[in-house]
């Protein structure tokens, strides 16, 4: 009898023990977004989306780091999706027998743990230095594009694995060829899970510092870049300048500026989830 | 079709982006000190509204991070905080880079302490070399006057790219580069800054500017009995750290309308802004002579 | 028979250029190596390797130079702990509370907490940890340092939390029902379940997603460039300020130091070991999950 008491009450406290861990990430949440929400509010304006940085904190503002995230996203989608989904599309369809395909599974996997610094020296020596693009939005743009290529890859694969092999032997079976059962069936049955896969991608970049200040962003810029090879700053880097600051106010700068960084991401989010439960409704097959 | 539109929507969104005002376009680079970079950021912020389409940019690698670029024509305007050394003006002289040494304001070097640090208020240049000397042994409050508690300082300064860094090594330790190496190294001053007003037993120091912005969570050392205040300094009472500061600027570069319009509004405006930042204004004269010297 | 012979050579030519980009992961791995093996052997030929492993003080600028680089790997080390106390347990945890006992409705909340958490970007766990967990830790030990170790350990802990929750979650459900059922038509506790026959099953999985969570919590670089300091220092007190690999890299970066001097060359020699630390991490758990994948399918 004893016994079989002390086993329930161990149980009990286990049960307690990991349902209050458990419900203590929301708290974790919770704090943190109200602390950034206290902090933010205050210096938070149409004015503030729209000036440049400043040393009077009430006069500062993103517009340098919100067009200089946007114009890399677009640059960096344009390069890392086209790349990324063909890779995933010749990984899946084609597909290399044996070790070679052994191998650039795991290399593709490995590049997924490899952290963003590294890449961020990659880019700096190759297209930087080498390429001589100096600090430019291509040089960003490509150093991010070579970071989440990875990403892109192994969602994209999931997505096209996804796919139900009955669309492809239907096709062949009316006498497609290969490329015409790709880019004609596969392609936009899986495009729901793809586009998915990037957006959270791109969500993930458009948050990444680490890279962009070794190739040379952390300047202080006042405008907004106007071609590829213009200087940039982005808003990570911009959160980063003011939050390294000492006086008080440049700390609530840089919780603004996280406000209008989340809320970006939270939006990107938000289309792919509303994409993922379309397509899935379109899906029932 | 689809992809017609998207190339139109980011046409136009782009000029929504685009500033308005000034017809001088062009980019005006600029990198260098840390010390400096706080004048030069004002300036190129007033100069928004007089040319919203030159794109300034400025760097913060350190006054000998920068010469570096300033010697191989990288940049146009290097952010200097002692002189140019005779090694970076050879490298200037073989990149066939003419240059213009333009004195911009006095700063007093200021050495700080944490606001709860009420024993070493007072020092002589002596007792700061014994601290940051080469090879000092120093490691307690204790081990230069005895009176003082026996606790580790913690100590704050700039890296060896810093002009900071070269002029306190030449006027405490008596040579150029010249220290001890265990500190805590920062290019960035607000570090520095954070580190000695967030720790009792700590020690560092960088331009009067930033001292001057954080007064309330920082003292201010006073040396050989002389305190760095603007009347001192300009003075050239605070001494051996009271040191003029310079930008110098490319000639080749000043052919250029923007750099010229650039450097041109800099030296007209810079007394205003130097003080407002915090350093000394030199007299009117030698603004004047700066815009000369092209 | 020309219109399908135009087809065959488009097909041709599509499927090289997918390989092509395909090639091109391949090229960054090459590029990579080639890139940190260059620098780093250029660094080696003017710092001996035992130095730069063993040597306990890091100084690469001022006399008397030194370059060993155990202070940055205590750092890193310290932040890897630290963060691995707070992520592990309450990871675990986690996954247990919502794989067995939580209802429905409550995974289907907490999951996306976890999943946001995640996404987070590393320079707002900075933030945080600058502006609320340092000036929090300073009221409970009034001696830390306003730049420390534990700071940036919580933060970075809260970073890969969701990370160790959702690879044990997996690790979980990989386990047979069978297995489960057993225990309980026994009259286990769901207690005694989880603990002697769950976890010993999945015991591979559950290393595996540690080992994975501690190799991205190394490669952290903004919250503790922000929060945790400048100071090369081996220590192993986390209230103290140190400097982590990353942070060092970040450091050097900064100053924007041109190629070809001693300084650059650190910042690549150090980069080499974190790669070299983060892979072999890195290859030890995808080895593991996917070694126990063919072992658990021949034991059902």
């Amino acid at each position: 009898m004893n016994k079989i008491k002390r086993r329930k009450r161990t149980e009990k406290i286990f049960l307690w023990a990991s349902r209050l861990l458990s419900w203590s990430t929301i708290l974790i949440l919770v704090v943190l977004m109200a602390h950034i929400l206290i902090e933010g509010t205050h210096y938070l304006s149409a004015g503030f989306l729209n000036n440049f940085p400043s040393r009077f904190a009430a006069k500062a503002g993103m517009k340098a780091g919100i067009w200089g995230s946007f114009w890399l996203m677009v640059m960096t989608t344009l390069i890392s999706v086209p790349v990324g989904i063909a890779s995933a599309l010749f990984l899946e369809e084609y597909g290399i027998k044996g070790k070679i395909g052994k191998i650039i599974e795991v290399n593709v996997s490995n590049l997924a743990g490899v952290p963003s610094i590294v890449y961020g020296l990659l880019g700096l020596t190759v297209f930087v230095r080498y390429a001589d693009f100096d600090r430019s939005l291509l040089s960003g743009a490509l150093t991010l594009s070579l970071l989440i290529l990875p990403v892109i890859i192994v969602a994209s694969r999931e997505a096209i694995k996804a796919v139900p092999n009955t669309i492809r032997y239907a096709a062949y079976a009316l006498g497609a060829h290969k490329h015409q059962v790709i880019f004609g069936h596969v392609l936009p049955v899986a495009l729901a899970g793809i586009l998915t896969g990037v957006i959270l991608a791109l969500s993930r970049a458009i948050g990444e510092t680490a890279p962009l200040i070794i190739i040379g962003a952390l300047a202080y810029v006042s405008f907004t870049p106007e071609s590829p090879m213009d200087e940039f700053s982005v808003m990570p880097i911009q959160i980063y300048n003011w939050a390294g600051r000492p006086k008080a106010e440049f700390h609530q700068l840089a919780a603004s500026g996280i406000i209008v960084l989340l809320c970006l991401m939270l939006t990107m989010n938000l289309i792919a989830v509303i994409i993922r439960h379309k397509s899935s409704k379109r899906m029932n097959l | 079709m689809k992809l017609n539109i998207i190339f139109c929507l980011l046409m136009t969104i782009s000029c929504i982006g685009q500033p308005k005002g000034g017809k001088l376009k062009g980019k005006v680079r600029i990198d260098g000190s840390s010390t400096v970079y706080p004048i030069t950021e004002a300036i190129a912020e007033e100069y928004r509204s007089i040319a919203a389409k030159v794109k300034v940019n400025i760097g913060v690698s350190g006054t000998g991070g920068g010469f570096k670029k300033f010697s191989a024509g990288e940049i146009d305007i290097n952010n200097a905080s002692r002189k140019i050394k005779d090694k970076e003006a050879n490298l200037a002289l073989e990149n066939k880079v003419s240059y213009v040494e333009l004195p911009v304001a006095y700063d007093g070097l200021t050495v700080v302490i944490n606001p709860k640090n009420t024993w070493a208020t007072n020092m002589t240049s002596a007792e700061l070399k014994k601290i940051w000397d080469k090879d000092s042994k120093v490691k307690n409050w204790s081990d230069i006057r005895e009176a003082w508690p026996k606790r580790a300082i913690k100590l704050y300064g700039p890296g060896t790219d810093s002009g900071t860094f070269d002029y306190f090594s030449k006027a405490i330790n008596g040579e150029s580069g010249r220290s001890r190496a265990n500190y805590t190294k920062s290019e960035d001053d607000n570090v520095l800054v954070k580190g000695v007003a967030g720790n009792v037993d700590a020690m560092g120091y960088f331009g009067f500017a930033y001292y001057k912005e954080n007064q309330e969570t920082l003292t201010a050392v006073t040396i050989n009995g002389v305190a760095p205040t603007m009347d001192t300094i300009n003075k050239g009472v605070y001494k051996p750290l009271s040191r003029p500061i310079y930008i110098y600027v490319n000639k080749n570069s000043y052919k250029r309308a923007e750099v010229k319009s650039f450097v041109d509004f800099y030296l007209n405006i810079a007394k205003k802004i130097v003080e407002e930042v915090g350093y000394i204004p030199l007299p009117d004269e030698m603004y004047k002579k700066g815009l000369k010297s092209f | 028979m020309n219109r399908n012979l135009q087809t065959k050579c488009i097909g041709f030519g599509i499927k090289f250029l997918l390989g092509a980009c395909a090639s091109f992961t391949v090229a960054t791995t090459i590029g990579i190596v080639v890139v940190l093996f260059s620098e780093t052997s250029e660094f080696f030929s003017q710092v001996p390797l035992f130095d730069f492993l063993f040597g306990l003080s890091w100084e690469p600028l001022l006399e008397p130079k030194s370059f060993g680089v155990l202070p940055l790997v205590s750092g890193t080390l310290l932040i890897m702990l630290g963060s691995g106390l707070i992520a592990i347990p309450i990871g675990l945890l986690t996954a247990v509370y919502l794989s067995e006992y939580a209802k429905h409705r409550t995974r289907a909340f907490i999951k996306p907490i976890l999943e946001i958490l995640a996404g987070i970007p590393t320079i707002v766990y900075g933030y945080f940890a600058l502006t609320f967990i340092t000036p929090m830790l300073k009221q409970i030990i009034p001696s830390i340092d306003v730049f420390n170790a534990l700071s940036g350990a919580i933060v970075v802990g809260i970073m890969i939390l969701p990370m160790v929750s959702s690879l044990c979650d997996d690790a979980f459900s990989g386990v047979p029902k069978s297995l489960k059922m057993g225990g309980y038509a026994l009259g286990a506790t769901s207690f005694e379940v989880i603990c002697q026959i769950i976890m010993p099953a999945s015991a591979s999985r559950i290393l595996a997603a540690f080992i994975l969570a501690l190799s991205r919590a190394i490669g952290e670089t903004m919250a503790v460039t922000l929060a945790a300091g400048a100071t090369p220092h081996f220590t192993l007190n986390p209230l103290e300020s140190i400097q982590t690999m990353t942070a060092y890299i970040v450091q050097v970066s900064l100053g924007d130091t041109p190629a070809g001097g001693i300084e650059y060359l650190t910042c690549f020699a150090v980069a080499s070991l974190l790669f070299f630390i983060t892979l072999v991490m890195n290859i030890l758990g995808q080895r593991i999950i996917h070694g126990i994948g063919k072992k658990g399918g021949q034991n059902s």
